[in-house]
């Protein structure tokens, strides 16, 4: 499974998002991830990933997660 | 006449607006009063998780509970445990009836007051598991959060807009009761104009249930009709319940500024301890008498006035025994025995944090609607409780005042007097 559609499970699972919406392009803040939202969103993709996301800064959007985790892959 | 919006003493008087429930009887008030007052019983077999190594097997659950089919959304009913949508669905019910309009009201002025004895016990017991099983990285970082027992007073705050004192008061199967009266005197002195309180529970749960049985306090007999019996001779322990009531209260001045119409006023609260025993109420009944006492008291009555008394009423022989003694040494012998006493548990089984809510709310009603309902399943007195127990309804029977008592493990003991609104 891609990154992103790994994401956008996690993200329709846990808060009922559309999928649709849940494009590279888009914001984190224009999908309404909030700071709980975005440590519950960590904690299962590192589960889902085995990966170990670690602290980075500055991930805007969607396709910013993606890189990220796809880097530590 | 201009109406009285103070009492003698200055303070404020509290009226009920709006009333909320989720119970063992359905969803809303009206369906906990009909099946109360039909003498119903809601308890059956345990449907929430498999029972085939418990010594208990019924309780009182909200079957068929879909938070998203009440008001929630999917991503709440998900994230929220049971006790959190409870409170949100009963409050939801209590806010509409009150017709508070939280864009008319300065929000600092509302309070919330609503608890929960346990809390989050299903995602505690989830917590450890995935602790055991997957180590410290995987337990849920929401997890704190959404088991914290106050988080059903902070939701409620957050879904409201309610910036007022925000409390979640923990006193075992008092909480309800104990929320209610908190925030009554702190509207009695001006903290607050309205308060949104009560109480919510989701006890019915694997740790829960095994907790309570091996303690001793739950029924374990397998006819639910037959489990939870309050003061009858073949008593012998709880049915655990689930649920959540929630009361919209507010001073009479606030009440009828916004042209609300009191349901009916809570004219007394008395809230003692027995520094007894961890479980054990005190046998001689003095904490919980004190406590009724004090709610007849602040509202200006005498025991004769009593219409009746929603009892705690577990069903435990322990409990039973001491609020009948309480009830005659606070009205004397005779008079102690003709006082009617019901306690709803029959109905529901033994809600624990929400109890106290849930009663006040049947207690309120029922004098206001000039009636008592019967302690369904009660059929033979038992020796130990000499009081004048409700078998069938009564209706068409005007109150100056009833009292509902609520007893906590841990010797907390909580009365609330409600009379008619006049």
């Amino acid at each position: 499974m891609a990154t992103i559609d790994t994401i956008r499970e996690v993200l329709v699972e846990n808060l009922d998002l559309d999928a649709d919406a849940i494009t590279e392009e888009a914001t984190l803040e224009s999908l309404g991830v909030d700071s709980l939202d975005m440590v519950e969103l960590i904690c299962d993709i590192e589960e889902k990933c085995g990966i170990d996301f670690g602290e980075p800064e500055g991930l805007a959007t969607v396709g910013d997660i993606a890189a990220h985790i796809d880097s530590l892959k | 006449m201009s109406t009285n919006l103070r009492r003698p003493d200055g303070t404020h008087r509290v009226v009920i607006t709006g009333t909320g429930a989720v119970s063992p009887a359905g969803i809303g008030t009206e369906a906990l009063m009909e099946a109360v007052m039909d003498g119903a019983c809601c308890i059956g077999p345990i449907e929430r998780f498999d029972t085939g190594e418990y010594e208990v097997h019924n309780a009182g659950e909200v079957r068929g509970f879909d938070g998203t089919e009440h008001g929630l959304t999917k991503k709440e009913a998900r994230r929220f445990e049971r006790f959190v949508q409870y409170a949100i669905v009963a409050s939801d019910e209590a806010l509409a009836q009150a017709g508070l309009d939280m864009e008319a009201e300065d929000p600092t002025r509302v309070a919330i007051a609503f608890g929960t004895g346990i809390g989050g016990i299903d995602e505690l017991q989830s917590g450890f598991a995935t602790l055991e099983q997957k180590g410290p990285k995987r337990v849920s970082p929401l997890f704190v959060p959404t088991m914290i027992g106050n988080i059903a007073a902070g939701n409620l705050a957050i879904r409201y807009g309610m910036k007022g004192a925000c409390h979640n008061m923990v006193t075992a199967c008092a909480t309800g009761a104990h929320n209610i009266g908190c925030a009554l005197r702190d509207i009695r002195h001006g903290y607050a104009d309205v308060a949104l309180v009560g109480g919510a529970e989701e006890s019915v749960s694997p740790i829960c249930i095994a907790g309570f049985a091996n303690l001793g306090a739950l029924s374990k007999a397998e006819d639910p009709a037959a489990a939870s019996l309050p003061f009858d001779a073949r008593r012998a322990g709880f049915v655990a319940g689930e649920g959540a009531g929630a009361l919209v209260i507010e001073s009479l001045e606030h009440a009828l500024g916004r042209d609300a119409e009191p349901l009916a006023e809570i004219v007394g609260f008395g809230s003692t301890g027995d520094a007894y025993h961890m479980t054990a109420p005190d046998p001689s009944g003095d904490g919980v008498a004190r406590a009724m006492a004090d709610a007849l008291a602040e509202g200006g009555f005498s025991p004769a006035d009593i219409g009746h008394l929603n009892a705690h009423g577990t069903g435990t022989p322990a409990n039973d025994a001491t609020e009948s003694l309480a009830l005659r040494a606070l009205a004397g012998d005779e008079l102690g025995r003709r006082i009617p006493v019901t306690s709803i548990k029959g109905t529901t089984g033994h809600t624990l944090g929400a109890a106290g809510a849930l009663e006040a709310i049947v207690c309120a009603l029922s004098v206001a609607r000039d009636c008592v309902p019967p302690t369904a399943g009660f059929v033979e007195a038992a020796e130990d409780c000499p009081v004048n127990v409700v078998r069938e309804a009564i209706t068409g029977c005007p109150q100056k005042v009833a009292l509902s008592n609520s007893l906590g493990f841990g010797g907390h003991n909580a009365c609330l007097a409600f009379a008619p609104y006049r």
